[in-house]
């Protein structure tokens, strides 16, 4: 049955081991979305990082662009099966959003513009696995692929990168975001083929 | 809900009956609908359906709300129905009379 078209389908190299299983390869970046684009400006885009005391550590858009800045290259991989090799980014790594952050907390839900959550334990955001990418393949990043900026976790299934990432919110316990809560794997490690519940 | 659902490439609510056929015995696109954000009332068809995502959503025509999510992971179909606040489901009628009652 298919509810998610299955025309993104690109190659298929079962042998190229940067492939998880039941991936394709594509050339192209499909995109999906659970509703409308939010278009949203640099004067009212914020980021900020919520504590589970209530302390709210803010970034405003010059704020966020003037740290540090890294260029990383990511395969990513989409739950619905396609798979994009050497996807190059730039932003700024949660380890640099989270410097001046206490908490004891274990997981986090990412919001974003628009209404969507995700939730990603907070280790595999820190240790160099996580961004808040603002830039795709040398150019800003454009409203349908989350622009201005996204949440980039490529070693988890693309739905946890989310788009239009407006905060993350630190959590004691782990708690089901806006797929998670219909079906959604709490996880999403592709390379586990942690698709569904 | 910020957005342009209106600039968006929907569809509309005709567009799930395949996947909602499967699992329901009665036709619920020609059942009216309550969004449980706005209060608009109308039948489930009318609702508007984006084409490309990880689940099926059916939003509202007025407000954009989410009225139905339908996941389907293989084994099961996950259903959340809390954007609805009330289902009309009408039974299946002959011409303009209502069916009779059944001999028992
Ligand atoms: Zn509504």
């Amino acid at each position: 049955m298919g509810i998610v078209s299955p025309g993104f389908f690109g190659r298929r190299r079962r042998d190229d081991p940067a492939l998880p299983p039941g991936q394709y390869l594509t050339e192209s970046f499909p995109v999906l979305s659970a509703g409308p684009t939010p278009r949203i400006g640099p004067d009212e885009w914020e980021f900020t990082i919520t504590t589970e005391t209530g302390q709210v550590h803010r970034w405003s858009w010059d704020e966020f662009l003037a740290l540090p800045q890294e260029d990383v290259t990511e395969d990513i991989h989409c739950v619905t099966s396609w798979s994009k090799l050497g996807t190059t980014w730039r932003g700024v790594s949660l380890d640099t959003l989270f410097e001046s952050v206490e908490s004891d907390c274990e997981f986090t839900m990412a919001h974003s513009y628009g209404g969507y959550t995700t939730n990603v334990p907070l280790e595999d955001l820190l240790g160099g696995k996580a961004w808040i990418a603002h830039e795709f393949d040398g150019a800003a990043l454009e409203p349908e692929h989350g622009g201005p900026a996204r949440l980039l976790v490529p070693h988890l299934y693309f739905w946890k990168s989310a788009k239009w990432v407006r905060g993350l919110e630190l959590l004691r316990q782990d708690e089901p975001g806006f797929w998670e809560s219909n079906g959604y794997h709490m996880y999403g490690d592709p390379w586990r083929e942690e698709r569904y519940w | 809900m910020t957005g342009d659902l209106d600039r968006y490439d929907y569809l509309d609510g005709n567009a799930a009956a395949g996947p909602l056929s499967e699992i329901f015995a009665i036709d619920v696109l020609s059942a009216r609908g309550r969004c449980a954000a706005c209060g608009r009332t109308d039948a489930m068809a009318t609702a508007r359906l984006l084409p490309h995502s990880h689940g099926l959503l059916l939003r509202c025509p007025g407000c954009s709300a989410i009225l139905l999510r339908l996941v389907d992971t293989g084994h099961s179909v996950c259903l959340d129905l809390h954007g609805l606040s009330f289902l009309e489901l009408r039974r299946q009628q002959n011409g303009s009379q209502p069916n009779p009652p059944q001999p028992t």
